[in-house]
């Protein structure tokens, strides 16, 4: 009954039950430090509801793992384009973080119509599309006429970079 | 009749050549982002969260209430046409309304959604204008230990009653508590959850944890496991309907719309559960239950006016209150906040033209948005078609411009990704993100409330329950929290919403969890649902994509 990708992945949604339990020790400690002597305003301090929280995690760490070791999983979010009938595809979703970060490291030293166009390209090709003429043209379009609405129009800061004058 | 005059002002202010086009804008965004797949009017919201810092409020807060409508109303069009809902809400939708579109009636199944729709809006905007005044004039009167309670019945129901696993709902609340928690204490200056990174000390921006979770994780869960062929959408003409439709369409829209306003304005209904009991008495009373599996109409007109009626009624609580309930209100209430504009029954005093505006232009909205849905059906029904890279690859490119517009930082992004990649393990894990972004935006106004309740007490717990509306409302906490064990003992082991789901034909509960979802299949099609579905390459799609004319399926032969 159970074959290995199963067992496997029970064995890493248990991972979540520690991610929680982890969390709700860092709450914890934290919480520990927060001097709450001569800075409390009240009966009830600053480190009283992360106390509540940080137990509350450790309990429902505890449930989860119960849960899961008794054979109960989590059900992956369905969606219109979501096909769950095969494995994650690691590979897109690290080319979007690429390009995310690419994004990221771009912005301030290129300008948002530029690290922009690059983010939305660099996606687009992630997620499989393949027109070396297309692609670039409508993520050079988007990104521009966008700094134009969100910048000029409404007044959101979003960095010209070199492209400052011509814009 | 002080609400009708307020309310006709506020129909002067929405009738304004600038404040009608907002709300044009609304509609068709809310429509486009209900059609297309993977993004949704919680999302949308969350990405247009930025223009808070250029726009004025009025004009904001329009556009947001006509994207949430028309959210209700696009999600009708991609469950007819594909058999693929995207949103919990309008599963039911796809049952009857996927076989109507099969048997060639798309264009009724859409006319009756639309015009349901529009039904179930305007009497539930209605009851809204109606009610609200009253609920304001309750809710000046209720104190901190009253509030703290009502939002802990929030966070309780929205966790328990929603989503199929209460531990994992738990788990997503408790995570959005603590990231609610990061930053400086707004009551004593202290630090908490900042390790020493002086851009956490302001806590991470709203804007950053709801585009993270929505549109970063959404995105990259999606692109995690994209469809390699997309789905089959099923060509439709001009919506409309015939005179036998209409006798067969209103009294479901008006009994959906009964069942689901009370739904949205209780803490925690939410649309799913009055679309499902709305399809079910809808199947008890029909002259025609044979017809029902089969594209039976009134299975379309109860559940869309129902999950409409309820967003409705979802705004109750949120003006009157400042109470989300859902998770579009949740970011509404967030834009609230970004204005400085304090939610709650103060709101109707000292923001009143802005709330009556909201209101008008809901109705105005409404109107708009059946006049968009009849005609334009077939345009609405061609944004399926958006290449699938593009649409994605859009999201996240909106999403970095509001994350980035907050304070003009990459750090921001960084959390941005970060957020993203957890929202991105909430899905994979089946946790549920509504009670997360819940546990964000109210986490700290419920510790403010009790932080109040105790200075009042002088600490004493007691306090809590100090006043008859709180002690009522920690015996509903109650009775939601032990639910599972009093209808094991009422109705011997057999859960109503279960029965409900079953007779649906709609797997809602899977009490031992072992069962995998199909990802799109909520209708009874005849196909077994995989057991092991990453264990299984693409074969067992197949099965779905086979013609039909398929004759095994338990409704019988099709016609050809």
């Amino acid at each position: 009954m159970s074959s290995l990708p199963e067992r496997l992945r029970g064995r890493s949604e248990l991972g979540v039950s520690v991610l929680l339990a982890a969390l709700g020790a860092l709450v914890l400690i934290d919480a520990s430090r927060i001097p709450t002597d001569f800075t409390q305003r009240g009966p009830v301090g600053p480190a009283a509801v992360p106390a509540v929280v940080g137990v509350a995690l450790l309990v429902i760490a505890v449930f989860l793992a119960r849960d899961v070791l008794r054979g109960g999983h989590g059900e992956a979010e369905a969606g219109e384009d979501v096909d769950l009938s095969h494995p994650s595809d690691w590979r897109t979703v690290l080319l979007l973080v690429g390009a995310f970060l690419a994004n990221v490291v771009l912005i301030d030293r290129v300008g948002f119509p530029i690290s922009g166009a690059v983010l939305f390209w660099g996606a687009a090709y992630a997620l499989g599309s393949r027109h070396f003429l297309r692609d670039p043209l409508i993520a050079l379009a988007l990104s521009v006429v966008t700094y134009l609405i969100f910048a000029r129009g409404l007044g959101i800061g979003l960095p010209a970079g070199p492209l400052e004058g011509v814009l | 009749m002080e609400a009708l005059s307020d309310l006709l002002n506020g129909f002067a202010t929405a009738f304004t050549p600038v404040n009608l086009g907002w709300a044009a804008l609304g509609v068709i965004l809310g429509t486009a982002v209900g059609v297309l797949p993977g993004i949704g009017p919680a999302m949308t919201v969350a990405l247009l969260l930025p223009l808070t810092y250029g726009l004025d409020p009025t004009a904001a807060f329009i556009m947001f209430a006509g994207i949430f409508y028309g959210g209700m109303y696009g999600g009708s069009t991609t469950s007819i046409l594909l058999n693929t809902p995207g949103e919990s809400s309008s599963v039911v939708t796809a049952i009857e309304g996927n076989q109507m579109a099969k048997r060639g009636r798309a264009a009724q199944a859409l006319a009756t959604a639309a015009i349901g729709s529009f039904v179930a809006g305007l009497i539930g905007t209605m009851l809204l204008a109606l009610l609200a005044p009253y609920i304001v004039k309750v809710a000046l009167e209720i104190g901190a230990a009253d509030y703290f309670a009502i939002m802990l019945l929030a966070f309780i129901a929205v966790t328990a009653v929603l989503g199929s696993s209460r531990i994992r709902g738990f788990a997503s609340l408790a995570i959005g508590l603590t990231l609610g928690l990061i930053g400086i204490d707004q009551q004593t200056g202290q630090q908490r959850l900042t390790f020493g990174i002086p851009q956490l000390a302001d806590g991470i921006d709203v804007v950053v944890v709801a585009v993270g979770i929505f549109a970063i994780g959404e995105a990259l869960w999606v692109a995690a496991h994209l469809r390699r062929r997309p789905a089959d959408i099923i060509p439709t003409g001009r919506a409309f309907m015939s005179r036998e439709d209409f006798r067969r369409s209103w009294k479901p829209w008006l009994r959906g719309t009964a069942l689901g306003f009370p739904f949205g304005a209780l803490p925690a209904g939410g649309a799913e559960i009055p679309t499902f009991l709305s399809y079910v008495t809808e199947k008890r009373l029909s002259k025609h239950p044979e017809e029902f599996g089969k594209g039976a109409i009134e299975g379309v007109a109860g559940p869309e006016a129902s999950n409409n009626a309820s967003a409705a009624g979802t705004l109750v609580p949120m003006l009157t209150l400042g109470l989300p309930t859902n998770a579009t209100a949740a970011v509404m209430l967030a834009a609230f906040v970004q204005y400085g504009i304090q939610p709650g029954p103060l709101l109707f005093e000292r923001e009143g033209d802005l709330v009556w505006a909201l209101i008008a232009s809901l109705f105005i909205g409404n109107l708009l948005l059946l006049v968009l849905n009849l005609p334009l059906a077939p345009l609405w029904a061609r944004l399926l078609k958006t290449p699938r890279p593009y649409l994605y690859a859009g999201i996240l490119f909106f999403a970095t411009i509001g994350a980035y517009s907050v304070n003009a930082s990459t750090i921001d992004l960084i959390i941005l990704l970060v957020i993203g990649l957890l929202g991105f393990a909430m899905r994979r894990y089946g946790l549920p993100v509504v009670p997360a972004i819940i546990g964000v935006i109210l986490g700290p106004r419920a510790e403010l409330q009790m932080r109040r309740t105790f200075q009042l007490s002088n600490g004493e717990i007691s306090g809590l329950w100090s006043t008859p509306l709180a002690k009522l409302i920690y015996i509903i906490i109650a009775i939601v929290l032990l639910w599972p064990l009093i209808s094991r003992f009422l109705l011997r082991g057999r859960h109503p919403l279960a029965e409900v789901a079953a007779e649906a034909g709609v797997p809602l509960e899977h009490p031992e969890g072992d069962e995998q979802r199909a990802p799109d299949q909520p209708v009874a099609d005849g196909e077994p649902r995989s057991r092991v579905p990453e264990a299984e390459p693409p074969k067992e799609r197949a099965g779905r994509d086979r013609p039909e004319s398929r004759t095994d399926t338990p409704d019988g032969p099709r016609p050809p």
